[in-house]
């Protein structure tokens, strides 16, 4: 009987197509010595980073299926699988450097509210859910990759060997991920007026989310050499912002931030009402079936 | 309902270095910008193509890939397009 | 007459039509109906498993899903882009899509209630789907067959992904088990129903197999299926629900049971378990999207006006 499945795949034929699917790992031949310093500050930076890469990846992909053009679906999707597969990588740091034997499932589905540390612009719905659409989502996609991009370039400096190759790797993706927002943003507010309308709201909603962008952690001063102090990304993040909202005819957002509970934001585990939701959702099925093997 | 539909581009992708551009097939773009960003993201996102070039559709002059065409029927009776018409003494080198 | 001639000659001799040459009407529109259902059963099939990725568990799972589900937006592509070099109009099709006009794959318009139909739809809706499509990857038309060879590269990961899901559930608790077989119970007659009616009641089949679109009859593709079914399933321990199925030594083959046909007619007139939703998700996204479109159309044109 001939088998249908024969002679579909080359031998040696490169098979990127998720992390941990066969081919070599991402990071392979890293050195992952854990660079003298505490311990569990580096554990809870290496979550902060992962979890602003899951929490907003989980909300990229509920693009999928639902992007203005088939195109743009397979361009969502590619941002997504970047940010999953870094977290992914940085999760799995935490775990090891902490040792308490939590590998990247346990942290991702097995967490409360509270212990998640990723800013909260990550969290909230800019749409397709109600709570934006396609402006609103290039405008964050613009702050947070912007931001991250400028992160993960000192990062690569890094004394944690892991952390700068996770950065090293992640540079190159974000550069794309910036570049497909400056060019939605260059599209939609000099495209037509409704185009315009929505572009200048979908900056309105997420920029009170940055100034806890740059707001330096305990944690991240507790690692000087190892974690990246947020402050001193400003500098790029303006003008970068500066050159983009320059060439698309766009003014900074005259808006309040959104205050952090009692001096915590999302860093310190303090969320918005919508972090709730999106774990219960992200979580439930992980939750629901204890000893399950997936 | 809008119909706004983008124009068609054909995707060529040089899958590795000293390899040709390949015409791989097509997609559709509002412009060459996003032409380029959008077949990056289809035809290689397993990172097969080093080089990527796209172009409009109907910037494409093309001829029929056989004789069965019309615009080949002139060439059948112009011999004069053909190598053989010539005859070249046979010590005339390289040609 | 010549060019006629000359058509039949090249699919005869097993070469490829390409766009430009003279063809029958007929194999035409043939092409750019099934091509475009095709494409529409792409994305369409984006659906039931996207319905998972929020909620994966465990985050490789949900990276291959992702990735999976993004494929079929690009076979989509690679399907219309197959439908355009035969005139068809992308955005034509679509709207004949939303507007129900045009078919899709029936198998879409079941739901996806658990975690296990992602790995049965890899492992059966998916392994159908690759024997459907094997034999297209030398169909007549030049451009479809390219495609083909694409998608088919693609599919034959997510058929593993689906099945090396399974055989980890199987390896679990008593309720994983529980839920693969419940999902091997839903899907399999489904599965059986992709390959179209039988043989003596496919208006379409003759033609095309003539003209090569098609290579293998409906009942040829089903058969080979369910041959290539049987080991997989025992070696995964699940039951197929068919007290009928049996190997049938003289033939060479696995006999199977009746298929209901009439619960095929009745999904494919509309009155599956999710028609509606199917195609309402497609048209809201695309209706949704519009003005994104339209503003990037308009720059276009802002652009080229100042160049």
């Amino acid at each position: 009987m001939d088998n249908a499945y024969d002679g579909l795949t080359d031998a040696g034929e490169e098979r990127h197509w998720a992390f941990g699917t066969g081919f070599t790992a991402a990071l392979a031949g890293v050195d992952r010595a854990i660079p003298d310093v505490d311990r569990a500050a580096l554990a809870a930076y290496c979550l902060m980073l992962g979890d602003d890469a899951l929490v907003y990846s989980q909300r990229l992909a509920e693009w999928c299926s639902r992007a203005p053009e088939l195109e743009e679906d397979v361009a969502l999707a590619n941002i997504a699988l970047d940010l999953l597969g870094q977290a992914r990588l940085l999760l799995t740091r935490a775990g090891e450097v902490e040792a308490a034997g939590r590998d990247e499932d346990t942290l991702a589905y097995l967490r409360d509210e509270r212990e998640f540390r990723n800013v909260r612009l990550t969290e909230i719905d800019c749409g397709p859910g109600p709570g934006g659409d396609f402006g609103t989502t290039i405008a964050r996609l613009l702050v947070l990759s912007t931001w991250r991009l400028a992160l993960l370039g000192q990062l690569t400096a890094s004394a944690d060997p892991v952390l700068a190759a996770v950065a090293a790797k992640g540079v190159k993706e974000l550069a794309y991920h910036r570049d497909h927002a400056a060019q939605w943003v260059l599209r939609l507010a000099g495209g037509t007026d409704v185009s315009r309308a929505r572009m200048i709201a979908g900056l309105e909603r997420v920029w009170p989310f940055t100034d806890e962008l740059f707001t330096t952690h305990p944690v991240e001063a507790a690692l000087p050499g190892v974690a990246v102090d947020p402050a001193t990304l400003r500098a790029e993040f303006d003008q970068v912002i500066d050159t983009v909202f320059g060439a698309a005819d766009l003014d900074r957002p005259e808006v309040r931030q959104v205050a952090p509970l009692a001096g915590q934001a999302g860093r310190d585990g303090v969320h918005t009402e919508a972090m709730g939701f999106l774990l219960a959702e992200m979580q439930h099925i992980a939750r629901s079936t204890p000893g399950a093997v997936w | 309902m809008t119909r706004s539909s983008w124009p068609l581009y054909e995707v060529f992708v040089r899958g590795k270095r000293g390899l040709n551009h390949v015409h791989v097939g097509s997609l559709h773009a509002p412009d060459d910008e996003m032409a380029l960003r959008n077949a990056r993201d289809l035809y290689t996102r397993r990172n097969e193509g080093v080089s990527i070039w796209v172009v409009k559709a109907d910037h494409i002059t093309a001829s029929s890939p056989d004789e069965k065409d019309p615009f080949f029927a002139p060439s059948g009776d112009k011999v004069y397009r053909h190598p053989t018409f010539y005859s070249i003494p046979e010590d005339v080198p390289h040609l | 007459m010549d060019l006629e001639r000359e058509f039949e000659r090249v699919v005869a001799a097993d070469h490829r039509v390409e766009p430009r040459d003279w063809m029958p009407d007929g194999y035409r529109a043939t092409l750019v109906r099934q091509i475009a259902q095709h494409a529409h059963s792409e994305i369409i099939g984006m659906q039931p498993e996207g319905n998972w990725i929020s909620r994966a568990p465990s985050l490789r799972r949900k990276a291959i899903l992702l990735a999976k589900v993004q494929d079929e937006a690009g076979h989509g592509l690679y399907l219309y882009a197959a439908a355009e070099t035969l005139g068809a109009d992308r955005a034509e099709l679509t709207e004949r899509l939303v507007e129900g006009r045009q078919k899709y794959s029936s198998i879409f318009n079941y739901p996806t209630p658990t975690y296990a139909d992602v790995g049965v739809i890899g492992w059966l809706v998916d392994g159908a789907a690759i024997c459907n499509q094997v034999p297209l990857c030398r169909t007549s038309y030049g451009p479809y067959a390219r495609a083909m060879i694409r998608v088919c590269k693609e599919e034959s990961f997510h058929q593993r992904q689906g099945y090396e899901l399974l055989m980890t559930m199987m390896s679990g608790t008593r309720q994983q088990r529980a839920m693969v077989q419940d999902a091997v119970d839903r899907w399999w007659w489904p599965s059986l129903m992709m390959f179209g009616p039988p043989d003596a009641e496919s208006s379409n089949t003759e033609q095309s197999m003539l003209w090569r679109i098609k290579r293998h009859t409906n009942d040829e593709l089903r058969q080979r299926f369910v041959d290539m079914s049987v080991p997989q399933a025992e070696k995964l321990g699940v039951t197929l629900p068919d007290p009928d199925l049996v190997w049938n030594a003289e033939r060479g083959h696995h006999d199977f049971g009746e298929i209901d046909w009439s619960e095929f007619w009745r999904v494919v007139k509309g009155d599956g378990p999710c028609n509606q939703q199917r195609v309402a998700h497609r048209r809201r996204a695309h209706e949704d999207g519009a003005w994104v479109r339209d503003a990037a159309a308009e720059y276009a044109r802002k652009k080229e006006r100042a160049a």
